[in-house]
């Protein structure tokens, strides 16, 4: 028994970090129906800024913030020269551009800072709980306690406020959004922002719960995510949330039960089981195609 | 002084010149009524006046200011709204939420002060939710506030939507066939709903319609189009006796 609240608490660990990936996946595909492989590596840019921010010597919390801001920045310049001018243009030629650009941030991390793994600096030091013979990392609560608070305030932001609704105007009718003045370019580089945002504390966490970065470290938690994504439904933001725990849970559970080895077997194993039962995702709605 | 002025407006779609040489003009306080056969070009001058297409030739006029080249949402806020011919609501936002996405362009907070809750926030915010509540009771909707858009019926989507346009405080509110698929006792009361809207918003109304009772009923001015070119305008009346709109409805 202890050893399952022991997992189940390292799936929470991993699964929220997951789930925090997951968002950028999902909005960005609710909202211009794109998925965006250079999303994974987002979380690689965030985690290579705190590498050598915290190497300098900042404090922490604002390496946070730095390497946020440096995200959401390119998050929306890869929207506004990448995947802005084809927005008209079929979906297929979109999801190819957003693979080039996967590669492109993916091979230019390899020219400028190399391909060889380099150890993620271990500055937070936080102390871990003791609950009844239970041991929780500190990062792993910390980890934790950062996702909830940015799923809750995501989840605000979207309902409550005037850009959140937009978003969610322009995802289910765009052209009759701009007809009611909204702004789509903006609604959309707001989209980008966020889910770059959310990329880049997924990748920072991530690195601390995996203190190995390098060029290509996106690729695997970005296609977990993205399978999160998809396993709670895509384009729904509660849905990317309780996929990616849902995700990091199993993945604990077959490593400590099953083999460590069969893990990612699994975990997209559970994705094609919920694919059969219910093609939309979990939280998807059917769409039932009149005649 | 005209509100909106099409001068010389034409749409090249490939070799098909779907509107050609259009001119309208809508005054203050006016109801017109856009007419025609099918294909005639009704909805895709809408699509250029409200900047959907971009026309081809000719210019577009609000106040005198030419809206040339604006985007949508631009011609939004130079006074311009419109409905659709099939219902194209927000189906999975609530009531007022679709109101209130309408009432943006007078929204000023930044995308921080959305994030930090600031005073500014929520001042707006509350002034949006009331203008909205005030809104949804005129059209009789306020206890559906909280109701998810697709789930309304169908005369009260169609009300849904008018009340949605005249949300961004429009000039001229563009209604593209609002009687569609309405029975006789719904398109009396949408008669009414369109005379009151013009005296109580006192915005230009106009409208795309086929249905002659609601046209001939409430427009001041008819404005008739036939493969793309102006036909004829008028009075009702006019328009009645007028033997090329007949022509062109009946055939000869």
């Amino acid at each position: 028994m202890e050893k399952f609240i022991q997992q189940l608490i390292n799936g929470l660990h991993v699964g929220s970090i997951y789930a925090l990936i997951a968002l950028g996946y999902t909005m960005v595909y609710g909202i211009i129906q794109l998925i965006n492989f250079a999303h994974g590596d987002i979380l690689m840019i965030g985690a290579f800024s705190a590498y050598f921010l915290i190497g300098s010597g900042i404090p922490i919390w604002l390496v946070i913030i730095i390497s946020v801001l440096l995200c959401v920045l390119v998050g929306v310049i890869i929207e506004k020269f990448a995947y802005k001018p084809l927005r008209e243009a079929p979906r297929i030629s979109a999801l190819i551009t957003a693979i080039a650009v996967s590669l492109f941030l993916e091979n230019l991390f390899m020219v400028l800072f190399k391909p060889d793994p380099r150890p993620f600096p271990q500055t937070w030091d936080i102390p871990s709980l003791n609950i009844g013979g239970l041991q929780i990392e500190g990062i792993t609560i910390v980890t934790i306690v950062i996702s909830v608070i940015l799923m809750i305030a995501l989840e605000i932001f979207v309902n409550k406020t005037k850009n959140g609704k937009a978003m969610k105007a322009t995802s289910q009718d765009a052209q009759a959004s701009t007809l009611m003045g909204i702004n789509i370019n903006k609604t959309i580089s707001v989209t980008f922002a966020i889910g770059s945002g959310l990329a880049a504390v997924g990748g920072i966490l991530y690195s601390m719960a995996y203190p190995l970065i390098d060029p290509y470290m996106g690729m695997m938690p970005g296609l977990k995510a993205f399978v999160a994504a998809v396993l709670g439904g895509i384009g729904i933001i509660p849905g990317a949330m309780l996929g990616g725990v849902v995700m990091g849970i199993a993945e604990s559970m077959t490593k400590s039960y099953i083999s460590s080895q069969l893990s990612d077997a699994v975990v997209f194993g559970i994705l094609i089981i919920v694919l059969l039962v219910k093609p939309s995702g979990i939280f998807g709605k059917n769409t039932r195609e009149k005649v | 002084m005209a509100i909106l002025e099409a001068k010389n407006i034409g749409i090249q779609f490939g070799g098909l010149k779907a509107v050609d040489k259009f001119n309208l003009e809508i005054f203050e306080n006016e109801i017109v009524g856009l007419i025609g056969p099918n294909g005639a070009g009704k909805t895709t001058t809408f699509n250029m006046l409200t900047g959907v297409y971009q026309p081809t030739s000719g210019d577009i006029f609000v106040e005198e200011e030419s809206i040339l080249g604006l985007k949508p949402n631009q011609t939004v806020s130079k006074g311009l709204a419109r409905t659709f011919q099939n219902i194209r609501l927000f189906g999975e936002l609530s009531v007022i939420d679709n109101i209130k996405i309408a009432f943006q362009k007078n929204m000023s907070y930044s995308i921080l002060s959305g994030i930090l809750k600031t005073p500014k926030y929520w001042t707006e915010e509350r002034i949006a939710d009331q203008k909205a509540r005030e809104l949804l009771d005129i059209f009789d909707m306020e206890h559906l506030a909280g109701v998810t858009a697709k789930n309304l019926p169908y005369g009260r989507q169609r009300k849904l939507e008018i009340a949605r346009a005249l949300a961004t405080d429009p000039k001229v509110l563009m209604l593209d066939e609002p009687a569609a698929g309405m029975n006789p006792q719904e398109t009396r009361e949408l008669m009414d709903t369109i005379s009151f809207i013009k005296d109580k918003f006192d915005v230009s109304i106009l409208l795309i319609e086929h249905d002659m009772n609601l046209v001939m009923g409430i427009c001041e001015r008819i404005v008739v189009l036939n493969y793309g070119v102006l036909l004829a305008q008028g009075t009702p009346e006019e328009i009645r006796n007028n033997p090329q709109v007949i022509k062109a409805y009946l055939g000869e």
